[in-house]
């Protein structure tokens, strides 16, 4: 094989998935995924500060039902992000590594969540129902 | 690669390429930033939560008070710094083309930086408007 060519690493295509393999590749796309959140939110931002009409379009972009199911996906990815994130800085700190550790924080990460996305959408359907 | 034939040493030939020096203060810049999103994500979440169904003269209204200026713009710049952090390790993982890899790492920082600089603005003028 001529050295160009060779594979470089992460040389995932080799691999058998794991259930940590798996969860630390959806760190890295859900970290993607995010970027075109970060795009979103300053849209947002940039909506809101251009006045009620251009707020008006973006509201209703947000709170239509692909708006929502976008949202619901970006909430996901944050809170998966974020948990597994903490997770990283334990392996930091060098804390974690045994195996059984390992697959048992990451159920934790899976399931926090899932959790914590379900709570900021009971909180915000719940909420928005009260207040307006 | 031309090691045998050149003159230059190993080290002069490697040095600068690789992420000796650099690599560490990458390495930091995103934990230190992964530090800062962990409240920063938590309190986004729930003021967004929050703001659900709100109308523009209530989001503005959020916007003025003491709390939300500092936290979005801390969340902007912490966020989309870690962002650029992070994207850059993953263009260097799978772009192996230099042109491609360079292009895209130049075009994720240089983004990263004015979507930090037009959401900025936009909370400031909201935050100050009148």
């Amino acid at each position: 094989m001529a050295q160009d060519d060779r594979p470089l690493s992460p040389h995932l295509q080799v691999y058998r998935p794991q259930f940590t393999s798996v969860l630390s590749i959806l760190h890295r796309m859900t970290g993607v995924a995010l970027g075109f959140g970060a795009l979103g939110l300053v849209a947002w931002l940039a909506a809101l500060a251009a006045g009620p009409d251009a707020f008006a379009v973006a509201q209703g972009a947000a709170r239509s039902w692909l708006g929502c199911l976008v949202l619901v996906g970006f909430t996901w990815a944050l809170f998966y992000h974020l948990c597994n994130g903490i997770r990283h800085l334990f392996w930091d700190a060098g804390m974690g590594f045994e195996l059984e550790t390992a697959r048992l924080t990451g159920y934790g990460v899976v399931a926090a969540s899932f959790l914590l996305t379900a709570l900021a959408w009971l909180a915000g359907l719940l909420g928005s129902g009260g207040a307006s | 690669m031309s090691g045998q034939h050149n003159l230059r040493s190993g080290l002069g030939q490697v040095r600068g390429l690789g992420s000796a020096k650099e690599g560490a203060a990458h390495w930091w810049a995103q934990r230190l930033t992964a530090i800062a999103l962990v409240p920063l994500v938590f309190w986004f979440v729930a003021s967004l939560a929050g703001l659900w169904g709100a109308s523009h003269g209530e989001v503005v209204a959020w916007m003025r008070g003491p709390v939300a200026p500092v936290m979005l713009i801390a969340l902007l710049v912490a966020g989309l710094h870690h962002l650029q952090l992070g994207m850059q390790v993953v263009i260097e993982d799978y772009v192996h083309s230099e042109a491609a890899k360079w292009t895209l790492v130049i075009a994720i920082k240089l983004g990263a930086a004015l979507a930090a600089l037009i959401g900025t603005i936009a909370v400031l003028r909201v935050a100050f408007g009148t």
